[in-house]
């Protein structure tokens, strides 16, 4: 039998999906249902004197309004800073467009939009808050005026390095912005909330089923077993729907309340200003370093836009710090940060979650070095890697990289690209007015993934970090891995069967995977933070191992063998040196539950495995983007995209491949097109997918891709993740290549989004107006 | 108000409002729950369907519109055996879809446009989808079916 | 998302349309392709009482040669533009342009009568028509009549037709070989354009009409007199921006596309030359 880790096998999951079979929540209907619909604020901060609710409940078919009064018995949203309370519906303050002040339940969606659209809300308006600049200025308007201030939390750093920084021979500042994006995935957030006598049934578009479960049961004072989730299809998360939202609670109450199934999905619009968003970091940077390119010291402090509320971006940026020193070896880094209230939807994680960040910023930190020493960017990034032999590797605060060869990644890119002729084309196109300017940009990054041990993990509200798997072998020999791991487009169903079937010996249509269901599967923690290959797949390892030793003392037994004669090859048990003497899996399988043939043996073959993690595992690659940028015009065309990404070994290349490529996507959708921004007033200037320019088909290039391994130490499948990789990536390689396109005018910094207005006041600035 | 219109080859009257849209008459009042909603602007796709053999978004188009016309969804595309059509095939060789919510309203307007260009570039594949959006694939493999499709059929009937 | 109440219409002649638009005042909306208004009142942004659906008027649904000119009925969808024989042959501008409007779904449903009577400063077709100097025949209460392209944008959103009108065609005077350019520049392809330009060669130099310059179209008139005055592209398009009074928005500032202007026209220019 052909190993099945490592093969390109098709989905499992697709047919279903192919052929409008997706079970997204929006799809359910069931018997008696109404629609929930939320009333928003239209400030970005007031106190709200009065909420009108009369001419919304007037019209037929609206079964009732309800503000935070009506509904005493509504829980907060949890915060990540004790004593600063996010209410579920607003009380008398609203903090930022979007937040909701009421809800509306009605027979359909369009009543309850009618009915949102009579609801009067008198707000009396306070200062916003649309910025940092505006948040730390001296007097500013204060969110949460018992606070003090408006940083929610800081981390100093330990020292300030300035006598490193003085030492080093030479020296340089930047300030980056990695601007606020929103997640946007193809399928908004909803839920549809079910409390009968028997119980609260919650189906979530979520990434986590038993963590959704977890938190109802702690928010509404209601046991484990009175509350079932659901996680069926999920559109799409990217970290955002992990965050906790109002519908969870407000549509499980209104559903008690009215004793019929509530659904709550919203709309695009709502999505873009109710998901919580992700990235929003200033990045102020100092570096030294000397004249051959090697980096000495480098000082980060982080100002991260954490949103109205205190939520993840609260911790986040301690994952930014922890990776700021990249693949290289800093003789001297520290780094600090502060979690800053502005009036604007909340920040939490977003496809990398605080390590793109770092990324971005020890990359454009290498690049400026390069510039100002005239050392070419490979060079200064071979000068300064983190050698093969170094690992596992500690950083400044006391983190390990598992494992990487990082100049293994470079090697082989640099072999799928021709440099040396690229820099020819660069020079030649220089030359020529009628031809576009081209740019080469890099990026060698490294990230986390495998999240990670518990202790970690417990600090990040999570009951841990650990995962689970159940196998269980069905009396026909097929088998059923329940699983903790919540996918959203990743292929766990079919990913997770190529590990068990390898252990098994089992084709893949005899292993069927079941996951995102509380009732049916194991407590579990969910799928974030590139985890569920790292630390899912080994539970899942392990838990078919267990399995195939029960199966084997089953045949044992029937082969009338000692267990560990008996060997499993092709789907066969057989005795070893008597291979013609054997039992298939049907056999053993429906034996094993049968005790009059079993001896001694206990029936039943199902074990479940509960695997911790040791350490989270660092995931690595190498990136080059080629841009053409149009003299007159400033706009960027990404002309090629290669990467090499490390992942450790590889489960599925073809699946591997689909998650980088989609990261990179979203990378250079940051790096081109994509931002949040807020008016004066605090107003969101972009909730649209017609304003967020989210890219198509059309915007893309192809990629070209492949791969290295350096197996991690951390697991036995040597798996390290690699779901947030692409957008870690790509971001810094497309702005590298965009500066490197002007670095012949002096252009050394630009922020993105690189929109063609941006790149082409560079040029001015750069030219004196020439261009 | 009573309208009449072909649904994946069946003949549905029904009365409607006339603020209905043609995505929620295919998803809530015939159970066609595989054409999806990604937006409101009109923006991402999701919701392409074919009406008289067009791609159209559904999401923008009245049911009151579709009155008499054929309407063709995603769950209409396979043969009468239920087998996958060559672009639903093509899609899951090429790892085309991931969390699956674009896929219906990208399979469709990609019928569409075989339908139009049986014989596209690259390019034209790109721009001919430019009007869905996927946040999942990057698109490369969604081109790449599209593209075999297109080599080995040279068009597909919508 | 979902619209606000409204009541719906399907006049069988555009003689009852008009009735139904005399009748319901501006509390009427006319819907043909429906890919202007419909997102509009999917944002409860226009909440209109009356529908008057005219979508089904097959009868203005056409692109004939009428002699001295092309006759396109205003009901022809973007689709049927981008894939007519006979506008290629004889005004393959709106040809062209037609294939840049959103996306092939909005396309095989949006028609040229509902885009130009939206009057959307940022669409393409308004512009292409005033660069042609098209003719627009409009019915109403009072009969027919005719409207030339530069008159018909009164302003943003605001075409020259009273709320009991309805645009019926658009005569576009055979181009007959005469070169053209089109330059659409938008961040991705299916956005509205940031600056659009649109050519064609005239008598003694071009005609040249912007989009998303104004409140409505506009030819760049200084950069024409230069061209008829023997002025080269680059001498020409540096006029270009002249009298039009840019948007700043989320897309671009003013500054930003008064530059782009001259450097699109310039190259559109420099097109026709070839």
């Amino acid at each position: 039998m052909t190993s099945m880790v490592g093969a390109a096998v098709v989905r499992k999951e697709d047919p279903n999906l192919l052929t409008g079979r997706g079970t997204y929540v929006d799809n359910l209907q069931l018997p008696g249902m109404l629609h929930m619909a939320f009333v928003r604020s239209v400030e970005a901060h007031a106190r709200v004197r009065a909420i009108d609710g009369t001419a919304a409940g007037a019209i037929p078919g609206v079964l009732g309004v309800f503000t935070a009064r009506d509904l005493p018995e509504l829980p907060p949203i949890p915060t990540a800073v004790p004593g600063l309370e996010r209410p579920s519906l607003a009380r008398d303050r609203v903090r930022f467009v979007g937040e909701p002040v009421a809800v509306v339940v009605a027979e359909d969606r369009y009543l309850a939009a009618d009915a949102v659209a009579r609801v009067a809300v008198d707000y009396d308006p306070l200062p916003p808050v649309p910025d940092l600049e505006t948040a730390l200025a001296e007097g500013a308007p204060l969110l949460f005026p018992e606070h003090g201030s408006n940083v929610y939390t800081e981390v100093p750093p330990a020292g300030d390095a300035e006598a490193e920084l003085a030492a080093a021979p030479r020296r340089a500042r930047l300030r980056l912005v990695n601007q606020r994006c929103a997640p946007a995935p193809m399928e908004p957030f909803g839920v549809v909330a079910d409390w009968g006598p028997k119980g609260l049934t919650v189906w979530a578009s979520c990434q986590s089923a038993h963590f959704v479960r977890g938190q109802l049961s702690q928010l509404l004072a209601v046991p484990y077993r009175g509350i079932r989730v659901i996680a069926p299809d999920v559109g799409g998360g990217f970290g955002a729907k992990q965050s906790w939202y109002p519908e969870y609670v407000v549509a499980a109450l209104l559903s008690r309340r009215l004793g019929r199934p509530i659904k709550a999905v919203e709309t695009r619009s709502e999505n873009l200003v109710a998901m919580t968003h992700g990235r929003a970091q200033v990045q102020d940077v100092e570096v030294g370093f000397d004249d051959s390119g090697r980096i000495l010291a480098l000082r980060v402090m982080v100002t991260q836009d954490a949103g109205a509320y205190p939520g993840d971006a609260v911790g986040l940026p301690m994952l930014t710090m922890v990776m700021s020193a990249g693949c290289y070896r800093i003789p001297t880094v520290v780094t600090g940060y502060r979690a800053v209230a502005t009036t604007t939807t909340p920040v939490a994680a977003y496809r990398g979650a605080g390590r793109p960040e770092a990324a971005y910023l020890i990359e454009r930190v290498v690049d400026l070095v390069s510039d100002e020493t005239g050392v070419d960017p490979i060079e200064v990034r071979r000068r300064n890697f983190l050698p093969a032999d170094a690992f596992p590797h500690t950083t400044h605060l006391g983190f390990a990289y598992d494992s990487g060869d990082y100049d293994k990644a470079l090697r082989r890119l640099l072999e799928m690209i021709d440099y040396e002729g690229l820099r020819r084309e660069q020079a030649a196109r220089r030359e020529d007015p009628e031809r576009p300017l081209m740019g080469i940009g890099f990026s060698t990054f490294v990230e986390l993934g495998g999240v990670g041990p518990s202790a970690m993990m417990e600090g990040l509200g999570m009951l841990g970090g650990w995962e689970s798997a159940r196998a269980r072998v069905n009396p026909d020999g097929t088998v059923t891995l329940a699983v903790g791991t919540s996918p959203h487009g990743q292929g766990h169903e079919t990913a997770f069967a190529q590990i068990a079937a390898d252990v098994l010996s089992l084709p893949l249509d005899r292993i069927e995977v079941v996951h995102g269901d509380t009732d049916v599967v194991q407590e579990g923690i969910g799928t974030f933070g590139s985890r569920s290959i790292a630390v899912g797949g080994e539970a899942v390892r392990r838990a078919s191992l267990r399995a195939r030793e029960k199966a084997t003392r089953v045949a044992a037994h029937l082969l009338e063998a000692a267990p560990e004669d008996v060997e499993l090859r092709d789907g066969r048990f057989f005795v070893r040196g008597s291979p013609d003497r054997g039992l298939g899996w049907e056999e053993v399988a429906n034996k094993a539950y049968r005790p009059t043939q079993l001896g001694d043996l206990e029936p039943g073959i199902e074990v479940t495995a509960f695997y911790e993690p040791s350490l989270t595992t660092c995931p690595s690659g190498a990136h080059c983007c080629v841009v053409g940028v149009d003299r007159e015009t400033g706009r960027v065309t990404v002309e090629r995209y290669v990467g090499v990404d490390d992942c450790g070994v590889v489960i599925n290349p073809l699946m591997a491949r689909g998650q980088v490529m989609g990261g990179v996507a979203q990378g250079i959708a940051q790096a081109l097109y994509e931002q949040v921004s807020y008016s004066e007033s605090g107003q969101p200037l972009a909730s649209t997918l017609a304003e967020y320019l989210v890219p198509s088909a059309a915007e893309m290039p192809r990629f070209e891709l492949d791969h290295v391994e350096t197996p991690t130490p951390v697991n036995p499948l040597g798996a390290k993740g690699l779901g947030e990789s692409g957008a870690t990536a790509a971001p810094q390689a497309v702005v590298n290549a965009v500066i490197d396109a002007l670095s012949h005018l002096g252009v050394r910094d630009l922020q993105m989004p690189l929109t063609p207005e941006r790149v082409w006041r560079a040029m001015q600035t750069a030219t004196g107006g020439a261009v | 108000m009573k309208i009449a219109l072909t649904v994946n080859g069946r003949h549905q009257e029904l009365e409607v409002e006339p603020r209905l849209l043609l995505v929620h008459l295919l998803r809530e009042r015939l159970g066609l729950t595989g054409t999806n909603v990604g937006c409101d602007t009109t923006s991402c796709g999701a919701c392409t369907v074919l009406l008289d053999g067009q791609s159209v978004k559904s999401c923008t188009v009245l049911a009151v519109q579709a009155d008499g016309a054929e309407v063709t969804t995603i769950e209409g595309l396979s043969g009468p055996g239920g087998g996958l059509h060559p672009l639903q095939a093509a899609f899951q060789r090429h790892h085309a879809l991931q969390c699956g919510y674009c896929t219906p309203g990208m399979v469709m307007a990609a019928v569409s446009l075989l339908a139009e260009h049986p014989h596209p570039t690259e390019e034209e594949v790109r721009r001919g989808l430019e009007g869905n959006l996927c946040r999942c694939t990057g698109y490369q493999g969604i081109v790449d079916a599209v593209l075999e499709v297109a080599r080995s059929g040279g068009g597909v009937e919508p | 998302m979902t619209p606000a109440p409204f009541e719906y219409a399907r006049p069988r002649t555009v003689e009852e349309a008009v009735s139904l638009l005399v009748r319901h005042g501006e509390e009427a909306k006319l819907l043909a392709g429906g890919h202007s208004l419909l997102p509009l009142m999917k944002l409860r942004v226009a909440t209109p009482s009356v529908l008057v659906d005219i979508g089904r008027l097959v009868d203005l649904r056409y692109v004939r040669d009428a002699g001295d000119h092309i006759a396109i009925g205003a009901l022809a969808r973007h689709h049927d533009l981008e894939t007519s024989p006979l506008l290629e042959r004889e005004a393959p501008l709106v040809r062209y342009a037609a294939g840049f409007v959103g996306d092939p779904q909005v396309r095989h449903r949006g028609t040229i009568g509902g885009s130009l009577a939206h009057a959307d400063p940022a669409a393409d077709l308004p512009a292409v028509i005033v660069a042609l100097e098209a003719t627009m025949v409009v019915y109403g209460p009072r009969g027919e009549r005719l409207i030339p392209a530069r008159d018909f944008f009164r302003s943003a959103f605001e075409p020259a037709l009273a709320p009991d009108e309805v645009l019926v065609e658009v005569r576009v005077p055979r181009a007959g070989g005469r070169r053209w350019a089109f330059q659409k520049f938008n961040r991705r392809s299916i956005d509205w354009a940031i600056v659009g330009v649109a050519v064609v060669e005239a008598d003694g130099g071009a005609k040249v009409a912007l989009v998303n310059m104004g409140p409505t179209p506009l030819r760049a008139v200084e950069t024409e007199a230069a061209l008829r005055g023997g002025a080269g592209p680059a001498e020409a398009a540096a006029l270009a921006d002249r009298g039009t009074e840019p948007p700043s928005d989320l897309n671009a500032s003013a500054e930003y596309r008064r530059h782009l202007a001259r450097v699109l026209v310039r190259r559109a220019l420099e097109r026709i030359r070839r």
